[in-house]
Order: C-alpha cells, then structure tokens, then sequence
C-alpha cells in the first residue's frame, strides 16, 4: 500500500459508513447496546464495592486501658497500639471513661437505669479502626498483648463477613464484566462479519484487480474506528443519562438513601470515558481487522 | 507470456481438472481456450490468476513461477493480467469512472495519472461519454467494455477475457471481440474463453481446444477439432 493511497482508503472508509447506511446502524446499535449493558454492570459493582468499602470501614476494634494506669499512661497506650501493625491499622482514637459515658447515655437517651452510673466505674478505651481485609483475628490477639490493655472487643463475624462479601464482589464483577466483553466482541464481529459478507464481492474484485491485504483491509478499519467511536461515545452519553437519573431516583427515598448512595457520575468520568473508548475501540476495529480475513482468501 | 508444462491440478474431493497440461501462450498472441463444461478451462483460468496453486508441473505467468509464488506476491503478479468476466463483476455503487480509477488506486497510482489515464481508456472502449454513469445503468455491451477498461487501464501485458460475450447478443458480441482484438494490436496478450463457434470462426486465431483436462488440439482450425469430440 502507498501511502498517496491513504487519504483515498480513509475517505472510502467513511464512505463505506454512508453507503451500508443499515448494517452501519446496526453496528452502532449493537455496540450501544453491549456497552450499555457492560457499562451498567461496571458502574453497579463499582457503586457495591464503595458501598462495602465505606461498611468496612466501621470495621472497628474495641480496646479497653487496664484501670490501674493514670490518664498519661492510658493516653501513652494509643503510640503502642499504632506500632502494633501499621499496615492494617487506620487510626487508634482515645475515647476517656467521660466521653465513653457520654456515649453510654445517650446510646441510652431515657432509659433511666443508667442515671446513677459513674465514669470512674468505665475503663479509658481505643477505637481502633482497621483497613479493609485486616485479619482481625490475628490483631486482636497482637493487641492484647501491648501493655496496658486490660481488654479487646471485636465483632468477627461482621468484619469477615465484610471481607468476604468484598472478595466475592470483586471476583464476581470481574468474571462478569469480562463474559459481557467477551460476547459483545462475538456479537459485535458477528454484526461486521455480516456486514464484511454483503461486500464479498467487492471484495473478491479488489483482489482480482490486484489490490494488496492493506489496500483492501484499511477503509474496513477506518469504518470499525469510526463506528466503534459513535457507538462507544452514544453510550457513554446514555450510560450518563441513566445513571444520573438512577441516583436521582434513590435521593428521592430518603430510606433508601441512607443504604446506597451512588458515587457521582463525574466522579467515574475519566475510567469510563477510557473504558468506553477503549472498549468501542477494541471491539470494532478487531472485528473489522479479523472478519475480513474469511474474505481475503480469493 | 504464459506457459504451463505438465500441470496437473486435484482438487480435495478427488476430482483430476487437469491431467498434464502443456501450452506457451507467447507476448502479444491470440489464442482461443475452448472446450466442454467440465473441461478444465476455469481451473486453467484460476490458475493464471493464482487463485489456485497446481498439484504438480509449472506455471509461468509474465515472469512469475506460480507454482511457488509467495502470498504477498500474488497481488503484483495480477497487476500483470487483466481479467474480463462474463458477469463483468462491476463494483455497482462507483461510477464508470470510479469503477476504472479503482483499478489505478489499487496499485498506488497518483490522482494525476488516474485523471489523464482514465478518459483516455474509457475513450478506447467508447464509453467516454458515460462516466458519470453506474454500472446499473449501462447496457450488457456497456457494462462488458468497462470491464475491458478496467483490465486495460493499467497496462497489462496480459488479458484473460472469460466467456467475455455470454451475455451479450450477437452484435454486442461481435462488437466485444473487435475490441479485443484492437487490444491485441496495440501488443497485449490476450487469452479468451468462449463457447460460441461463430466468434472463433470470425476470428481466425489460434485455438487451444481442452477435454477432461488434456489439450486435445491447438492450432488455427482448434474448433473443428473440438466439433469432431
């Protein structure tokens, strides 16, 4: 292929876009489609995994102050805790017996059997929050042996579960989202072979007149580049619209709201934009690329 | 030129086409290929074109061994030959002009070229006046002379005209052939598959007459020849 030919074959290719004006709708539709639905699933696991992510975070640890120590030295305890494991450990927050009574109460708002309690009968404590996965079980025991700490309290079933339900997401999205590529990039080939089998003869007579691989292949590229592109920017748009409307849907139930609330779609801007891009990309000019070649057999 | 020694050609299901084919088809000749259905003549056609490979023996097409030709080298070696099909094989929705210019794109001419080399062929073959035309709107005899400018335009050495008359009415027929042979006066090899008698006779050239894939005769009375099968 020269190269005073490349602006003919660009030219041809979108020239071939107008010409097979159905099957180039019908290209763009399904790849709309695909995207839309792999598009979908990607941002609901995304919103699911923030949304675990955010729960986990109260995956906390209770540590009681052994009594016997002086405000200083139960305040010292929260540098050991710290040093403990660093790599799990988010922060350690000093909650004194007053302030721990003050949630006491108002955990207990009217409920008058606890109006006699004093905070010299509460232990100073540590909130100890950890980051996702930590294996709670192992740093609780780490914990009890720091000095200073009388005990420790943690739910396990909770932050394992939590942890488990993260990994079963994670797993799940990702094998999802790649069978809905896989078959889109099926479904998608399939549309261009279609469309590659109306022009066979076109094709067959390129060859007989000597034309090279490269002449023949490129405007086909040219269409998928600029179909993939329609397709992936028409429902990047979409994916947009609906998502945007969703969230309003679930602001407006105030119950709701407070168990999902989705991530801002601008937030999710820039890894959909290269997602549906790169997607819409892929999927058409590989289509383009590798369906031809059943025809170029002439 | 064009030679075959001792080509034989089988296809998968079994089938023999060619059964040891030998002929030299020399620069600037005539010669007709005819023959019974079933003869061998597409395969001999395939094989010029390197859309086949032969079983075994050679062929020579302008200068390229087809029996061991590279894949990447097949589309030059068809820039040598041009070939003339009895449906024309039209590209429908180029022009008359678009569907000759093609031809030149293919082999990376310059638009300047294509804008001088075009009219003048489209003159040759007297459709000058139609090239803002599509192929649906041409006549059978139309239609076939710009198959004929397309295989002309870039100058091969060789023409394959295949059946170029089938769907053309006597004088349409008749019409096609003197173009061919005009062709063949300004020095392109020209090798034309027909079935029709009455052209063969008009024309008196050399015919290679093929049955079951053998050559059964060639000569310049090759047709009675093959009456005589």
């Amino acid at each position: 292929m020269k190269i005073n030919n490349l602006g003919y074959l660009i030219k041809e290719g979108i020239r071939g876009i107008f010409l097979h004006g159905f099957m180039s709708f019908a290209a763009v539709c399904v790849t709309i489609a695909c995207l839309l639905i792999v598009g979908s699933f990607s941002c609901l696991a995304y919103n699911f995994n923030v949304i675990v992510e955010d729960l986990n975070k109260t995956n906390e640890v209770m540590v009681y102050v052994d009594e016997t120590l002086s405000d200083a030295q139960a305040r010292s305890v929260g540098t050991r805790l710290n040093q403990v494991a660093p790599e799990y450990i988010d922060q350690a927050k000093f909650v004194s017996r007053e302030e721990a009574l003050e949630n006491f109460i108002a955990d207990h708002e009217g409920d008058d059997a606890f109006l006699g309690v004093d905070a010299q009968d509460l232990r100073h404590r540590y909130v100890v929050t950890l980051y996702p996965n930590a294996p709670i079980r192992d740093l609780v025991e780490q914990i009890r042996q720091v000095d200073g700490v009388a005990d420790v309290k943690a739910n396990f079933e909770l932050a394992e579960g939590f942890s488990a339900l993260q990994n079963v997401l994670h797993v799940a999205s990702f094998v999802v989202i790649a069978v809905l590529l896989l078959v889109s990039l099926l479904i998608i080939s399939n549309t261009v072979k279609l469309a590659m089998y109306d022009r066979r003869d076109e094709i067959a007579i390129m060859k007989m007149v000597g034309a090279t691989n490269g002449f023949i292949r490129l405007p086909f590229v040219v269409e998928g580049f600029t179909l993939g592109m329609v397709g992936a920017a028409a429902s990047f748009g979409l994916m947009w619209l609906v998502y945007d409307w969703v969230d309003v849907q679930l602001d407006s139930v105030s119950k709701l709201k407070l168990l999902i609330d989705f991530v801002p779609f601008k937030e999710l801007l820039v890894p959909m934009v290269v997602t549906f891009g790169a997607a819409g990309l892929f999927v058409c000019v590989i289509g383009s690329w590798t369906s031809i070649r059943k025809f170029m057999d002439v | 030129m064009i030679e075959f020694t001792n080509v034989t050609k089988s296809y998968s299901v079994g089938t023999k086409a060619l059964k040891g084919v030998s002929m030299q088809i020399e620069d600037g000749e005539f010669a007709f290929l005819v023959g019974p259905s079933g003869s061998g003549k597409s395969t001999i056609i395939k094989l010029i074109t390197g859309e086949l490979k032969p079983t075994s023996g050679m062929v020579h097409v302008n200068g390229y061994s087809l029996e061991r030709i590279r894949k990447r080298e097949i589309p030059y070696m068809r820039r040598t030959v041009g070939v003339v099909f009895q449906d024309f094989r039209l590209i429908e929705n180029k022009t008359v002009y678009d569907n000759v210019a093609f031809a030149m794109r293919v082999i990376g001419a310059r638009e300047r070229e294509i804008r001088e080399r075009v009219p003048y062929v489209l003159e040759l073959v007297g459709l000058e006046t139609k090239s803002r035309r599509h192929p649906g709107e041409l006549s059978g005899g139309e239609q076939q002379r710009l198959a004929i400018a397309r295989a002309l335009v870039n100058n091969p050495s060789t023409i394959i005209a295949d059946e170029p008359t089938g769907n053309l009415d006597p004088a349409r027929s008749l019409e096609i052939m003197s173009l061919l042979q005009e062709i063949n006066n300004l020095g392109t090899t020209m090798l034309v598959v027909t079935h029709e008698k009455d052209l063969v006779e008009r024309f008196p050239k050399r015919v290679i007459v093929i049955d079951n894939g053998l050559v059964v005769s060639d000569g310049m009375d090759g047709y009675y020849h093959y009456e005589d099968q």
